[in-house]
């Protein structure tokens, strides 16, 4: 009872806009921009006020008309079968955009998992890429979600790390052995972190053994 | 192939219940194995001595006793001891006794690894690898060689418990009913990162002690430590907190680990006192033991001292936790994923 008093103060009810399946069980659900955010922001997400919301990284840029979140569908999970059967028109329940996991222009590498991509292709999409590296990595190939659009717009700086399919392309294995492989990290560069949890302890004791000061690490880890 | 039988360990009286029902066993079978399963030290169903042959093959035939020995066991020169626990899908868990005077205390382990990433955490270097089921969580207690003597539980091992709640409720339930292990549930202390809604859950629905994982009352800076701060702010978790009352015998307190130059400051005690004003509540100050590939040290005897007099200052009624077993990585995760990394 609780949990959805506290719903009700804490979301707004909006209006599905589009909800695009981009790759199998990942969608892109959207709904009308009222607001303000930074890149890098989330929202708290739940389609029942009697549920606990969902939180998510926004993935669209903070100027288009509709704020979009990327996600996968989790067998048996609460929200994501629900939403993913949605269509334009249904309703689901939204917080206002917060955290502040958000860069400037200094350079900084970006290294995501999965639909950890979302806050750096909002970045991306609001103009934010400059001195920007972007590590992906995935276990397939179609995972690489936005991939043409990412590869325009940051060329080399766009690494894709792939674990199981090995396609003479992409980088073989995991941002871990990328970043492994590399002789030396630029030391006085920031480190963005986006992903599940053991991707983000894992990078982030490997960045640190190499010698990238902890305060220059940033890491948002999924739950 | 050979099929995995059903553990009767973990099930409360209602499941027996309904478990003999099914059987076609008399009503009052179902209290015979809670006795066996949570007062008696037996291995097997063929030693349920008070039932029949024929019940026991008709329980034998679907189920088994769902025990396990620890794996191994490490001793420290203090007396703590480590066993290390192996689960059903050849992972590894830990459980730490704890002796102190006429106190045991056994530290039990929720889930195998972790998926919460708090930055100075060993288990969460494993990653998360699944939920333990009530069965074995209790078999934690009942399966270690002090099972018998056991004063107090806190759920303070391996992975997050309101991440795995329906477990962690079901085990308490086990643990306190006359029917199982008929402990007061003012003797279990159930410790969180503070996942909100699992909290209100878990105040609502059993009696036993909180314990909440602070270690720092500044949000960017939780957030750099422990990443749940995004999802459940402390301030949020404080919130739901007032809203309870712990003026009687059920107890809250906040875990503090101590982090030189990072959160162990004056200016730390100042806003420690402002976000836990009107909490009835302690602060237990824990001492960081270094965890491989992280930044963090602790501070030096005098300042951990020194912090502790400024909080009871204010106020805030503070200890600090005595170090125990760290001649056998005692502390979470470090046993389980030396062990892991044997294995690999």
């Amino acid at each position: 009872m609780q949990s959805t008093e506290k719903n009700r103060a804490d979301l707004k009810q909006v209006k599905i806009t589009g909800n695009e399946e981009i790759s199998p069980n990942v969608f892109v659900v959207s709904w009308k921009r009222d607001r303000e955010f930074s890149p890098g922001q989330v929202v708290k997400i739940t389609a029942d006020l009697h549920e606990p919301p969902r939180i998510y990284s926004i993935c669209s840029g903070n100027q288009e008309d509709d704020i979009s979140v990327l996600f996968n569908v989790k067998p048996g999970g609460v929200l994501t079968p629900r939403l993913a059967s949605m269509k334009a028109g249904d309703a689901i329940y939204v917080s206002e955009p917060y955290g502040n996991f958000s860069c400037d222009d200094s350079p900084a590498t970006w290294i995501s998992t999965g639909t950890g991509i979302a806050p750096f292709y909002s970045m991306i999409r609001s103009g934010r890429c400059k001195n920007k590296k972007l590590l992906h990595g995935v276990s397939h190939a179609n995972q690489f979600y936005f991939e043409d659009y990412l590869a325009t717009q940051l060329g080399e700086n766009y690494i894709r790390c792939c674990s199981r399919d090995n396609n003479g392309v992409h980088f073989p294995g995991r941002v871990t052995d990328y970043l492994l492989g590399l002789p030396d990290l630029p030391k006085g560069d920031k480190y963005y972190l986006c992903g599940q949890a053991l991707m983000v302890v894992e990078v982030r004791d490997l960045l640190i053994q190499k010698g990238v000061p902890y305060s220059h690490i940033y890491a948002e880890i999924f739950f | 192939m050979e099929m995995t039988k059903e553990p009767l360990l973990g099930k409360t009286l209602n499941e027996l219940i309904q478990i003999t029902a099914d059987l076609g066993l008399p009503k009052f079978t179902a209290r015979q194995l809670t006795d066996w399963l949570y007062k008696k030290q037996i291995g097997s169903i063929p030693e349920m001595s008070n039932l029949s042959k024929t019940t026991r093959e008709l329980l034998a035939e679907k189920f088994d006793l769902g025990t396990a020995a620890p794996a191994k066991v490490q001793v420290s020169v203090d007396g703590t001891k480590k066993y290390l626990f192996t689960t059903v899908k050849h992972q590894f868990i830990e459980t730490a006794m704890i002796p102190d005077d006429d106190r045991i205390t056994v530290c039990v382990s929720s889930q195998v690894g972790c998926k919460m990433g708090c930055l100075f955490c060993m288990t969460a270097k494993q990653g998360f690898q699944g939920q333990l089921s009530a069965g074995e969580i209790v078999n934690q207690i009942r399966s270690i060689e002090e099972a018998t003597t056991v004063s107090n539980i806190v759920y303070m091992g391996m992975g997050e418990p309101f991440d795995n709640l329906d477990e962690v409720l079901k085990s308490i339930e086990i643990l306190t009913s006359d029917w199982g292990f008929g402990m007061s549930p003012r003797r279990i202390t159930v410790s969180s990162i503070g996942i909100v809604p699992a909290m209100t859950r878990f105040l609502a629905e059993s009696e036993a002690h909180l314990a909440i994982s602070l270690h720092t009352p500044f949000d960017e800076q939780r957030k750099s430590l422990m990443p749940v701060q995004i999802a459940y702010p402390i301030a949020e978790v404080v919130e739901e907190l007032r809203k309870h009352d712990f003026s009687g015998q059920r107890r809250v307190s906040f875990e503090y680990i101590l982090f030189k130059g990072l959160n162990d400051t004056p200016i730390h005690v100042k806003e420690l006192s402002r976000l836990l004003n009107g909490i009835k509540c302690r602060i237990n100050l824990i001492r960081f033991h270094p965890v491989p590939g992280t930044p963090l040290v602790s501070p030096d005897e005098e300042t951990i001292a020194r912090f502790k007099e400024q909080l009871n200052d204010k106020g805030i009624f503070t200890s600090i936790r005595a170090s125990r077993g760290q001649d056998i990585y005692a502390a979470c995760g470090l046993l389980s994923t030396k062990e892991q990394n044997l294995k690999i």
